[in-house]
């Protein structure tokens, strides 16, 4: 990354960074433009935010919020929604890490055509030409899943599959999909190259190399990797509900649109538990697994 | 965690006996939830087969090509993106702002435990108290923060203040005040105490020693966390339009709703483009601010 005549020449004069150099003054400079320019946009009022008309809105809104609704037959049925919110960010991991999985290898250089496992390999161009089309192909693939956001991808399985929890965990699976595929990618291409060198040395084969090479190395990070994506999916899961992917999101939908406040409360009290629930357990896991 | 084998004495005559019921508990809860989840959501993933799931995509996926460039669609593009930009721009800054402080609060080495605070609590068992309990009070308020989605705060701000990109800032500001917040504490939390240390000695007040201790070791990380928190924001202020909130999302659902989807695919494509080229300017900002050791 740093090139070493520069790294050289620091050494040499261990200067300080100076914090009011003018390049940085021109940073500061234009962050605080982008700032003047997005509060303008914004519409934002500071004066209203701080005991103006907007703050005694937020506070009516509040106020309306309280008491939350404690019937026991709404109870049951948060308690439904919010099983069913779980449910799709669960199945949605699990997609995605199918999804990943199958194409995370395909799209590492190191295991497709770079490195040391393909020095041998120079003189099959044909090999190597397949081999990069289909790199290229994985990682293509891989960054339409991650780029369409999931609410668009929810829409369009909504239009497929019809209303309903499924096509939110579809929906919620490509996406993550694609970001896993990356995140994984990062980790594949950045192995210990050693280990699979002494494989290569003993006759191994690719196969091999993989499974006894690469896998070991790589497990511990997926895990990782995957139990965080979780973490962030059950956010995810909520949103969903809105375009009438089912589970929570839904019914907040729904309660915010009738102006069924106390329902509402209740609504965002069950997301903070289930949210807070797998935050735990996936540290939980993390620990255990890891 | 606490059942550990590693601290439990007991367990290293049979290291495996604590550890070797943990795969198959974890394997039947595991099969247990999934079947439970594949009922509970309904999984049927014939329907993507059918012949009306295969014609509705069919249908989607030719509706989206060519792309709308026509200039009517373009020209009405413009101030939703720079809306967009406006938004994550202002939610990050509303973020900084209520989640710093949060953050200094929530940080048990500044609010109550460690060297900084050794003298000034031995004497006083309320003042203590007090400062324990702000701590409490600020992580939970922070934890609430970022528990949140930022799509409901804005559905719920939406409903208090009005359409436009207001409630959007306030969205992204409160909901990622949570997460800077929580962020800025575990950074703050692990630096190296000794320049504190020394700083204390030489009798400097505690603003002095978070000026001059806390922050320029604490800076570089803050730095790098709060820009990709932006990029996020990037990212959410685009989905908030969906509720109202302002910004490209608005168009977005507008083309969603109207079924036309090569409208969707040209946002999709202004989409995308907009996040990478946050992704490049927020890299050389955290190049440019911190120097080139830290990329």
């Amino acid at each position: 990354m740093t090139d070493p005549m520069a790294h050289a020449a620091r050494l040499a004069i261990p200067k300080e960074r100076d914090l009011l150099a003018p390049s940085n003054l021109v940073i500061f400079a234009g962050f605080f433009a982008l700032v003047a320019w997005s509060y303008v946009g914004t519409d934002f009022s500071l004066l209203g935010l701080l005991g103006g008309e907007s703050a005694a809105q937020i506070w009516t809104y509040v106020k309306r919020l309280f008491p939350p609704e404690l019937s026991r037959p709404f109870l049951m049925k948060t308690g439904y929604w919010t099983l069913e919110t779980f449910a799709i960010s669960f199945l949605g991991t699990i997609l995605a890490v199918v999804i990943a999985l199958a194409l995370v290898f395909f799209s590492s250089r190191n295991l497709m055509f770079a490195g040391i496992l393909f020095e041998m390999e120079r003189d099959r161009p044909w090999h190597r030409a397949i081999r990069i089309g289909l790199y290229l192909g994985a990682k293509a693939t891989l960054n339409l899943l991650r780029t369409v956001p999931h609410v668009v991808w929810a829409l369009i399985l909504v239009f497929a599959v019809g209303l309903g929890p499924f096509p939110g965990m579809l929906a919620l699976g490509i996406h993550t999909g694609g970001v896993l595929g990356r995140l994984f990618g990062e980790v594949v291409e950045n192995v210990e190259i050693q280990p699979i060198e002494a494989l290569q040395a003993t006759g191994a084969t690719r196969l091999q190399i993989l499974l006894y090479g690469v896998l070991p190395q790589v497990l511990p990070d997926f895990v990782a990797y995957t139990l965080y994506r979780w973490e962030v999916n059950v956010r995810e899961a909520v949103i969903l509900g809105y375009v009438g992917a089912g589970g929570l999101g839904q019914q907040i939908q729904i309660a915010i649109s009738l102006f069924l406040e106390h329902r509402l409360l209740t609504l965002i009290l069950a997301i903070y538990l289930i949210v807070t629930a797998v935050d735990y357990l996936s540290a939980y896991l993390r620990n255990r697994l890891v | 965690m606490r059942d550990s084998p590693r601290f439990a004495p007991a367990s290293l005559a049979f290291p495996a006996r604590h550890s070797s019921y943990f795969p198959f508990v974890f394997s039947a809860l595991f099969l247990l939830t999934f079947v439970g989840s594949y009922r509970l959501a309904q999984v049927e993933p014939l329907l993507l087969f059918e012949a009306e799931g295969r014609h509705n995509i069919w249908k989607f996926v030719t509706g989206m090509f060519p792309p709308d460039v026509s200039w009517d669609f373009l020209s009405i593009l413009g101030r939703p993106i720079l809306e967009t930009i406006q938004i994550s721009v202002m939610g990050t800054v509303v973020a900084i702002a209520l989640g710093f402080p949060l953050g200094l609060l929530a940080t048990s080495s500044l609010t109550f435990k460690g060297v900084l605070n050794e003298r000034e609590l031995a004497d006083s068992r309320l003042r203590a108290m007090v400062r324990r309990t702000s701590y409490l009070a600020a992580r939970a308020l922070l934890s609430l923060f970022r528990t949140i989605p930022e799509f409901v705060w804005a559905f719920m701000f939406v409903r208090a203040v009005g359409l436009g990109p207001f409630p959007g800032v306030l969205a992204i500001g409160i909901a990622y005040a949570g997460m800077l917040g929580k962020v800025y504490s575990e950074i703050l939390e692990h630096v190296n105490p000794a320049p504190l240390e020394a700083l204390q000695g030489t009798g400097a007040s505690k603003p002095a020693i978070i000026l001059y201790g806390l922050m320029p070791q604490a800076l570089p990380n803050v730095v790098s966390y709060t820009l990709y928190r932006w990029e996020c924001a990037v990212r959410a202020s685009a989905i908030l339009g969906f509720v109202g909130a302002g910004g490209i999302g608005q168009q977005l659902e507008i083309s969603m709703r109207m079924f036309d989807f090569s409208q969707v695919l040209t946002l999709v494509a202004i989409l995308f483009v907009m996040v990478a080229g946050v992704d490049a300017l927020s890299a050389r900002a955290r190049r440019a601010i911190l120097g080139r050791q830290r990329v």
